[in-house]
């Protein structure tokens, strides 16, 4: 069975110094319930794949402060001053990736593909000690693939096999980094009965999600609050 | 001297009906205020949304609905949604027209800085590096020089780079420069100032269009 009843439970087997995938961009989209749980569990030494690094009082932040994570992987941290502060002071091993590398690269993990050639970030840091070749004139930059003990995803909804459905811009990096976990666990705010999804509007097939726990009162903090004027 | 709604004005200008458009954050997205409402553009924010529409009312504000700069937003009739790995595919695929993006520093080839002062501040590249190298039209909009009035149009960048050779347009509170393969060419001036002033606060090579016209705020 994949439903897990409590968020320990389906956080059992995380230990320090693993690779942990991490789902959502800003704040929108993390699962928030298994970041807590971390928190809680304690371990450390972890290296965090995800896009961004919560806030300071939210979201991964919440475990920078707590001294957790040895380094992370993302495209931007600029929302967080615990970790420029970490960063800065070398406590914190950070490796920057361009938004749309970061995703191929977790996307070419899931799906078997080592290595793949990308222009971003040719003639800049990020090629620096990295292959390139040149394709039809144009410069690429070979990048690899990523793959994580955990993934940690948050979907909408979900049904008792695993299948996800995400709401809106709260998809983003989760239905790539649930394909690239050794074990993925997903939280969602409903969990259906096998056979009430639409299969057509599946985003996530079962087959990637190994552990699956439903939780309400999801707090999803709006980082930036724009409204009409 | 454009103020910073002005030179999102001019950079409306960019946009052709029926384009799909990429706008970074900043002044770039004020942009998105000038878009001509006749014209059917969609805007493309690469968190996974094709069809940006305006800031939400109170009524209509879903924490789950946000822009690349983490904005609350709403969705234009015809949106859709999608993961990161498309949106950037559609990004590297050179399926977006235009992205108009911030800038610290351009060269005279093009090449832009955007994203980093060493052992000053760490925020990372973002979507930036993947767009430079993906968007059909590159158009960066720009203050003419910075808070000590030191040129950011240069010879070399001295930052360190999102992309080299990437740009094709930059737009400033001062003058409208193209880049072409012979260098920078003058293809604009704002009111006010003239060719020579503009020469004078940019460090690179400047060559003037024939065809140079005057750039009035509105």
């Amino acid at each position: 069975m994949k439903v897990q009843s409590s968020i320990q439970q389906a956080l059992e087997g995380i230990t320090d110094g693993m690779t942990i995938m991490v789902g959502g961009f800003g704040l929108v989209g993390i699962p928030e319930h298994l970041i807590l749980g971390l928190y809680e569990k304690g371990v450390k030494d972890l290296t965090v794949i995800s896009n961004n690094c919560g806030v300071d009082d939210w979201g991964l932040g919440i475990l920078l402060q707590n001294r957790q994570i040895k380094k992370m992987i993302s495209s931007y941290v600029g929302e967080n001053k615990e970790f420029e502060r970490q960063f800065l002071s070398g406590e914190l091993e950070v490796e920057l990736v361009p938004q749309g590398t970061l995703a191929e690269r977790v996307r070419a993990g899931g799906a078997g593909i080592p290595a793949f050639y990308t222009p971003a970030g040719v003639g800049t840091v990020i090629a620096e000690n990295k292959e390139t070749r040149t394709f039809n004139g144009k410069e690429y930059v070979l990048e690899t693939g990523l793959r994580a003990d955990f993934a940690l995803v948050k979907a909408f909804r979900g049904d008792t096999y695993g299948n996800l459905i995400y709401n809106k811009t709260a998809r983003n990096f989760n239905p790539i980094m649930a394909t690239a976990g050794a074990i993925t666990i997903a939280e969602v705010e409903e969990l259906v009965e096998v056979g009430s999804l639409d299969p057509d509007s599946v985003h996530t097939p079962s087959v990637y999600v190994q552990r699956i726990i439903q939780r309400d009162h999801y707090e999803k903090r709006i980082e930036k609050r724009t409204v009409k004027k | 001297m454009l103020t910073r709604e002005q030179i999102a004005m001019r950079a409306a200008k960019e946009i052709q009906d029926g384009f799909y458009v990429n706008l970074g954050i900043g002044i770039p997205t004020l942009v998105a205020n000038y878009i001509p409402s006749d014209m059917r553009v969609v805007l493309q924010s690469e968190n996974g949304l094709l069809g940006i529409g305006p800031y939400p009312s109170e009524d209509e504000l879903d924490p789950d609905m946000i822009n690349a700069g983490k904005e609350t937003i709403t969705m234009i009739p015809g949106a859709s949604l999608f993961d990161s790995a498309e949106s950037f595919a559609m990004i590297r695929g050179g399926h977006i027209d235009l992205a108009i993006l911030g800038a610290m520093e351009v060269s005279q080839n093009g090449d832009l800085a955007n994203w980093m002062i060493p052992g000053k501040m760490v925020k990372g590249m973002g979507g930036a590096m993947d767009l430079v190298h993906g968007a059909k039209r590159i158009v960066v909009i720009m203050e003419h020089v910075n808070k000590y009035g030191e040129p950011k149009i240069l010879k070399t960048c001295s930052l360190p780079l999102t992309g080299k050779g990437v740009v094709n347009r930059i737009i400033t509170d001062r003058a409208v420069i193209d880049v072409t393969p012979e260098g920078l060419t003058l293809v604009e001036v704002v009111e006010g100032y003239t060719v020579e002033d503009i020469i004078a606060c940019t460090e690179a090579e400047l060559s003037v269009s024939p065809t140079l016209t005057q750039l009035r705020g509105e």
